[in-house]
């Protein structure tokens, strides 16, 4: 607009409008900051997601590049078809389902213990944490070699002065293996979070209920537990998010074998093994759709927590 | 909660204290056998029953180091540190602006764009991990740790703008007001005002991005090779390691989760509300 449009404007606050240059200007001043790391962002995960999307209706085999053609949904069709794919589809429910309903369940009755005061809870607390610290690949090996092993492993070791029997745990109970060292890893996870949510707890409105006599098992079930409610959600839905992708625990503790891969190693080696391109896109864009089922509970969640939040601000 | 504490009361108490102790202990006992280990010689570490008063050695650490044969940690250690602080510093320079736009002087339907930045957080490593190493070979860039970096940098990028709005939502609106009327200019506001709230905030951020990259496993294996293999990738190298090697596997695994540790420690209820997406606080 003109000056002497503006200039009055200067002088009397008016509501700013879209159409003039000035405000536009200023609203992409407020803009401007936010958008290198959007563009970052679109860019380095959006664009190879569609990418693998287009590759996932394509049949292509690196080694055989001349032989790419469109296949429609064929690659899906093959992918929900093949008894391994099939199968590592379960896996993957069944280890995601396990450990964190596991480490949940571990987790909520250790923030428990730690929300009373005693002697060394400090200590205790980060004894407890160190376990999630350790890096990935560390903590799958030493749950391979160091526990597991059938030998000198710890497990057996200490079997060893009881008596009892020495199972070879991971040929025995792949699944079950990988997952004790998952659960081992994601409980502090869990007992971190639900801690939080422990601590924010009314104690006034407790102390009430212990005047007026309820019993501690009264106290958790109707004050403690619907108020940890939505924090058991956020930990089991942040806790799945990550726990759908493991690839670390399988591919060091089993590398897969013995009915153990789950999608993410199965992607992984239907194109780095076996140059499957256009197979390991159909089965990637299957993990996404698994995981945005997860992930549309997960941002209600967060974003209920999130508006409450703001409400009190 | 009980402070005229009966009897009972207090040994249920104390029951349940030295309960916590040892689920504390169970929990740690695989770290501490782990570092016992890795101070015992590989015979006395591949023992049956396991011997806990085996003479202890710095062998195993000088066969991870390299003077015992085998390829030399080192490379892969420079690696892991270049590509977890550069992309940690990246992030930084990305999310702070952003998160200023989010929190101080929100731009319009700024929760959506907050809300985009989490989605792509649940976007599996998986689903675009193809298309990348593809265009990492045709552009050359495959055994590259500056790639790395910016993978590092957009694996990070969501949970650092998430965790650092909340962070700059809590300096006064009121008082960066009242410098702006006492004639402060924006640079200033942000060092004297924003910069002393936030920068605990700030600090625990980029610990996390600097665990999660140091961590990162999946992406440095397809992508790397022989120049710029990181440290979990070097650790993989033990998986089929048997017997011989427990004290070395022990070693590895200990120095290469220790920067972890010593940052995980730090900031322990950072860590909490920066993985919970600053959902819990």
């Amino acid at each position: 607009m003109t000056a002497t449009t503006a200039a009055p404007r200067a002088a009397t606050p008016v509501p700013t409008r879209q159409n003039q240059p000035s405000a536009r200007l200023r609203a992409w001043a407020t803009r401007a900051p936010l958008l290198p790391a959007l563009i970052f962002m679109i860019a380095v995960t959006q664009l190879p997601f569609v990418a693998t999307l287009v590759i996932s209706f394509f049949d292509w085999n690196a080694l055989y590049p001349k032989a790419r053609k469109f296949t429609g949904f064929g690659n899906y069709q093959q992918v929900l078809s093949d008894a391994d794919l099939r199968h590592s589809v379960w896996t993957t429910i069944l280890l995601t389902a396990a450990v964190v309903l596991a480490s949940l369940v571990l987790g909520l009755g250790l923030a428990l213990l730690l929300d009373r005061k005693f002697r060394g809870r400090g200590v205790v607390r980060t004894l407890l944490i160190a376990p999630f610290l350790v890096v990935p690949v560390a903590a799958a090996l030493l749950w391979k070699h160091v526990l597991y092993n059938p030998e000198y492993g710890l497990l057996n070791g200490l079997l060893h002065y009881v008596g009892g029997p020495q199972p070879d745990w991971i040929s025995n109970t792949p699944l079950l293996a990988v997952e004790a060292s998952l659960i081992w890893q994601w409980t502090p996870f869990m007992m971190l979070i639900l801690l939080a949510g422990l601590q924010s707890r009314d104690s006034q409105q407790m102390e009430a209920a212990r005047v007026d006599g309820a019993s501690d098992w009264q106290i958790f079930r109707h004050l403690t537990l619907p108020h940890l409610r939505r924090y058991l959600e956020l930990g089991g839905l942040l806790g799945s998010i990550y726990i759908v992708q493991n690839f670390d625990a399988v591919f060091t503790i089993t590398s897969g074998g013995l009915g153990t891969a789950n999608l993410p190693y199965t992607v992984y080696q239907s194109f780095y093994q076996a140059h499957e391109n256009g197979l390991a896109s159909a089965a990637g864009v299957l993990v996404v759709i698994g995981s945005i089922v997860i992930a549309t509970f997960a941002l209600r969640v967060v974003s209920s927590l999130f508006r409450e939040e703001v409400g009190r601000a | 909660m009980s402070t005229s504490t009966a009897t009972p009361v207090r040994r249920k108490g104390l029951g349940l204290g030295l309960l916590a102790w040892l689920a504390g202990i169970v929990f740690f006992l695989p770290i501490a056998w782990m570092a016992l280990t890795s101070f015992h010689s590989e015979s006395d570490a591949a023992t049956n029953p396991p011997s806990f008063a085996a003479p202890l050695t710095l062998d195993g650490y000088r066969d991870f180091f390299g003077t015992g044969g085998g390829a030399s940690p080192w490379p892969s250690l420079i690696n892991s540190t270049v590509a977890s602080l550069t992309s940690t510093l990246l992030v930084l320079v990305l999310a702070l602006p952003a998160a200023y736009a989010l929190s101080i002087r929100p731009v319009k339907k700024w929760t959506d764009v907050l809300f985009f930045f989490l989605s792509t957080k649940m976007l599996p490593v998986v689903a675009g991990l193809l298309p990348i190493y593809l265009f990492a070979k045709n552009t050359g860039m495959l055994d590259n740790i500056w790639l790395l970096v910016i993978l590092y940098t957009s694996m990070n990028l969501p949970i650092a703008v998430w965790m650092m709005q909340s962070f700059l939502a809590e300096v006064p609106v009121a008082v960066i007001e009242a410098a702006r009327v006492d004639g402060a200019k924006l640079p200033t506001i942000l060092a004297r005002v924003v910069a002393p709230i936030a920068l605990p905030g700030i600090a625990a951020t980029a610990l996390i991005c600097f665990i999660f990259s140091w961590n990162e496993l999946l992406f440095a294996r397809v992508l790397t090779g022989v120049v710029a293999e990181t440290a979990p990738v070097f650790l993989t190298g033990f998986i089929t390691s048997q017997g011989l090697f427990l004290a070395k596997v022990c070693a590895a695994s200990l120095v290469i989760s220790l920067p972890v540790l010593a940052a995980g420690f730090a900031a322990q209820d950072k860590l909490v509300q920066g993985l919970s997406l600053g959902a819990v606080k």
